[in-house]
């Protein structure tokens, strides 16, 4: 948990509701309206009667850029256009780098006619954020990196009263407009704990008002309690939507709201459903280990997913969470009919209660035997902590009880000698 | 105390939170370390009523009682040699109580342990350390122990654990890492490999950690008394760029054996949260094959994986050893810390006598009898005083 990607209409919605606090002149039109698989068009079209009278534009709103050299993007359209667009786009799997997923989201706003296109951030560092800013934005501000201004910002400055002009060259007539507009930017940045935010481009009409027409922008979700007013409001907090492509499956999401119910941590990602590695590590510190460590050794292919459990979870929560993987693990046996590999591993925990844990684990082994041996799975387990002893041989006696193998090491064996081990077996297939 | 120490063997603690367990296990550390004073001086429990209360606790075969405090304030003046702060209080508050710490003029170190304190937040609470020359441990870790001296709430787990990584007398070893879970392991690993861990630092998970990998790396440096040091790094971050610039710059000239974790993001979905808050690589050099590059070529003991991390660290240390920079450790037996009496009754390893004869109730059954009246229906029934005195 920390820096989440948030939708373009939230972060537009959210610029639009506090800059004008720190920038009286933003007038933004504020027309914004988001277009999914079960939106009615027609209605839509009546409520926001803009979209009829005013040329559009329409771009897709999942967490992906570089939608204009994508030829997604749909500018300066009148209402049938857009509809068109509409249809033809929604859940259309494309491909955006190297990931493919379906178009599930647009997003509908007014066409701005501009002659230059800007460009503006905000990153942040251990003692200073950074203000980036260029004449030369739009879809080739890459190319252009070396014509963007770079302004570090000390923590706690009062940026009223910081000599921005002075850093930013050659503004001129644009100097009153561009230095409030980024000021007051840069206090909602800070105000509203974005970590991120990145106008790309944004534009000043005529009658010299600023208008973004691109944006992304990350927020620190463990700010959420200072914002309850704003974006952290628990009765309708804003959306941290998964990446584009990325669909999260019913166990994923099981896991998650277990997760969210818990002063513990429970986390899963499925990485392959048919992979034959599957891991339970305890702690996020062990967890990268045991997963570098099986890629380090060759074996990424084969392994199914990313995850890991810790700050003393109840036995009960880990049992549910063990039983999870342990129906992943079993759904689709080997084709080949070859071993699986369930590692339940972990460091040596300073407070984490083995036998307390391994006990709700056993629980769901107890459960699963049938299905553990036809799966063919071989457990592998590594452990230390409080009441390790106890929860090791819960381990031996479960494997001694209901013959599935069971490996066990103790605090003796290196932290990632299940994986060694593993790596030795089916290098001997 | 010297400049490059956060602990010694006198250091005493404030802990902001009512936390019956950690302390516990604090002072049965510093009674196997045959420490002379506990290393707890107070708690702070804001919710209480009382301005102080007390709360008791063992010390070894004893038992003492610890101030309790109402607010931070008190507990500061009441104890102006306790120079750390332990903070146990939630994201939510972990701010404005370690920055109502970090202003003081006595406290010198502040741990925080919780979770999900809000980036800007660490920022400034850094600021103000910087300005004020003071160390921050944390957010989001569960500490650090300088062995023999000190320990950070539950840092190092179990006694158990404390005695099988030898962590109750120093050893010639300076251990930082990001996760704290980790650093559990590898002060066990270390023990087994190397005569054992002077100090280890846990700096916690986030992106902004108060003080880094770097300045404890510094201050291990400077100690005479550590002979190696080891570091576990991470995905995400330039951190381990600045251990990179101290090599090069020959400001570290002890042996590095370090390792950053995070190889495997290659393979794993973009934006995937790997690990800890900070574990996300932004740019090719923030990856851990880079910097694991980067610090290979400055110098540092790299392994090809963790699994040989152990080795490296074994070899680096023998290799000091055999050039005789290290001297040998006299080992010692740490006291025992007697068992509680409730569990040694259950082992059924103790008995005792009967202080008392009751010969006025019959104690045959579950409950004892007054004149065939059982004590549980006397309660119950709010018998008067004069009806239970009637029964004997």
């Amino acid at each position: 948990m920390a820096q989440k990607n948030i939708y373009e209409y939230d972060a537009k919605k959210l610029i639009a509701s506090e800059l004008p606090k720190y920038y009286p002149d933003f007038d933004y039109h504020n027309k914004l309206v988001v277009i999914n698989c079960e939106t009615d068009l027609e209605k839509t079209i009546s409520d926001n009667s803009w979209i009829n009278t005013e040329k559009v534009v329409v771009k897709p709103d999942q967490l992906f850029g570089k939608r204009g050299k994508a030829n997604l993007l749909l500018l300066d359209a009148n209402c049938d256009e857009m509809k068109d667009f509409c249809y033809s786009n929604l859940d259309r799997v494309c491909e955006i780098g190297n990931v493919s997923g379906a178009l599930k989201r647009l997003l509908v706003e007014p066409f701005i006619p501009h002659e230059k296109e800007y460009y503006v951030s905000i990153t942040t560092e251990r003692n200073n954020d950074v203000i980036h800013f260029s004449f030369e934005g739009g879809i080739f501000v890459e190319e252009n990196w070396d014509k963007v201004v770079h302004v570090p910002i000390p923590v706690e400055t009062d940026i009223n009263t910081f000599d921005l002009e002075g850093k930013i060259p050659n503004l001129g007539d644009l100097k009153d407009t561009i230095i409030p507009f980024i000021k007051g930017l840069y206090q909602v940045f800070i105000n509203q704990d974005f970590t991120f935010l990145e106008i790309n481009p944004f534009a000043i009409t005529k009658d010299k008002k600023v208008v973004p027409l691109d944006v992304k922008a990350r927020l620190d979700n463990t700010a959420a309690f200072l914002h309850t007013d704003t974006w952290g409001n628990p009765e309708k907090p804003i959306e941290f939507p998964a990446a584009f492509g990325q669909i999260m499956s019913a166990e994923e999401k099981k896991i998650m709201e277990l997760d969210e119910k818990t002063g513990a941590s429970l986390k899963l990602t499925i990485l392959n459903r048919n992979g034959r590695i599957w891991t339970m590590v305890a702690g996020g510190g062990a967890s990268v280990v045991y997963t570098d460590t099986i890629a380090d050794l060759g074996l990424e292919k084969e392994l199914s997913n990313y995850g890991e459990y810790s700050g003393n979870p109840s036995q009960e929560h880990t049992e549910i969470y063990a039983q999870t993987l342990i129906d992943l693990i079993t759904e689709n046996p080997d084709p080949k009919g070859r071993e699986k590999y369930f590692i339940i591993g972990g460091g040596i925990a300073n407070f984490t209660d083995v036998k307390a844990t391994f006990g709700g684990i056993v629980k769901a082994i107890k459960k699963s035997v049938d299905k553990l041996k036809k799966a063919n799975v071989k457990i592998l387990v590594r452990r230390g902590g409080p009441n390790e002893k106890q929860g090791l041989d819960l381990m031996r006696q479960v494997g001694e009880e209901t013959g599935i193998p069971i490996e066990i090491y103790d605090r003796y064996s290196s932290m990632t000698r299940p994986v060694a081990r593993m790596v030795e077996k089916i290098r001997g297939e | 105390m010297e400049d490059y120490e956060l602990f010694n063997e006198n250091t005493q603690a404030i802990i902001y939170g009512l936390q019956a367990a950690p302390v516990l296990r604090m002072l049965d550390f510093d009674y196997v370390c045959r420490r002379k004073t506990p290393s707890v001086a107070a708690m702070i429990q804001p919710t209480q009523e009382a301005a102080v209360a007390y709360h008791k606790v063992f010390w070894g075969s004893g038992e003492i009682v610890i101030p309790v405090y109402k607010t931070l304030n008190m507990a500061i003046k009441k104890h102006p040699k306790a120079d750390v702060m332990i903070n146990f209080a939630s994201f939510r508050s972990a701010y404005d109580t370690s920055k109502e710490a970090l202003d003081s003029d006595t406290i010198r170190v502040v741990v925080i342990i919780a979770e999900g304190v809000p980036e800007r937040q660490s920022q400034l609470l850094n600021k103000i350390a910087r300005k004020r020359n003071k160390v921050i441990i944390g957010p989001a870790t569960v500490g650090g122990i300088r062995a023999g001296a000190f320990k950070i709430g539950n840092t190092a787990g179990t006694l158990e654990n404390i005695i099988l990584s030898k962590l109750y007398r120093p050893g010639s070893v300076g251990f930082v890492s990001k996760s704290g879970g980790l650093s559990n392991e590898m002060n066990f690993m270390i023990a087994q490999n190397t005569d054992g861990v002077y100090e280890c630092i846990a700096i916690g998970g986030d992106r902004y950690p108060g003080s880094r990998l770097i300045d404890h790396i510094l201050r291990y440096e400077a100690n005479p008394k550590i002979k190696m040091l080891v570091c576990l790094g991470e995905i995400g971050g330039t951190e381990e760029y600045e251990i990179v610039d101290a090599l090069k710059s020959k400001k570290i000239k002890k042996p590095l054996a370090i390792w950053v974790t995070g190889t495997a993001a290659r393979i794993l979905p973009k934006g995937l949260q790997f690990g800890h808050a900070g574990a996300m690589a932004g740019s090719d050099r923030e990856t851990a094959e880079a910097k694991n590059k980067a610090l290979k070529k400055a110098g540092a003991i790299v392994p090809t994986s963790y699994e040989d991390f152990d080795k490296f660290i074994k070899e680096t240390f023998d290799k000091l050893k055999s050039e005789g920079k290290i001297e040998s450790i006299k080992e010692v037996d740490p006291p025992n810390i007697p068992l509680d009496y409730n569990e040694a009754v259950r082992l059924g390893i103790v008995r005792r006598q009967t202080d008392v004869v009751v010969t006025i109730s019959d104690d045959r059954g579950d409950v004892p009898t007054f004149a065939g009246f059982g004590l549980d229906e006397i309660i119950r029934e709010h018998k008067s005083i004069g009806y239970v005195i009637g029964l004997l």
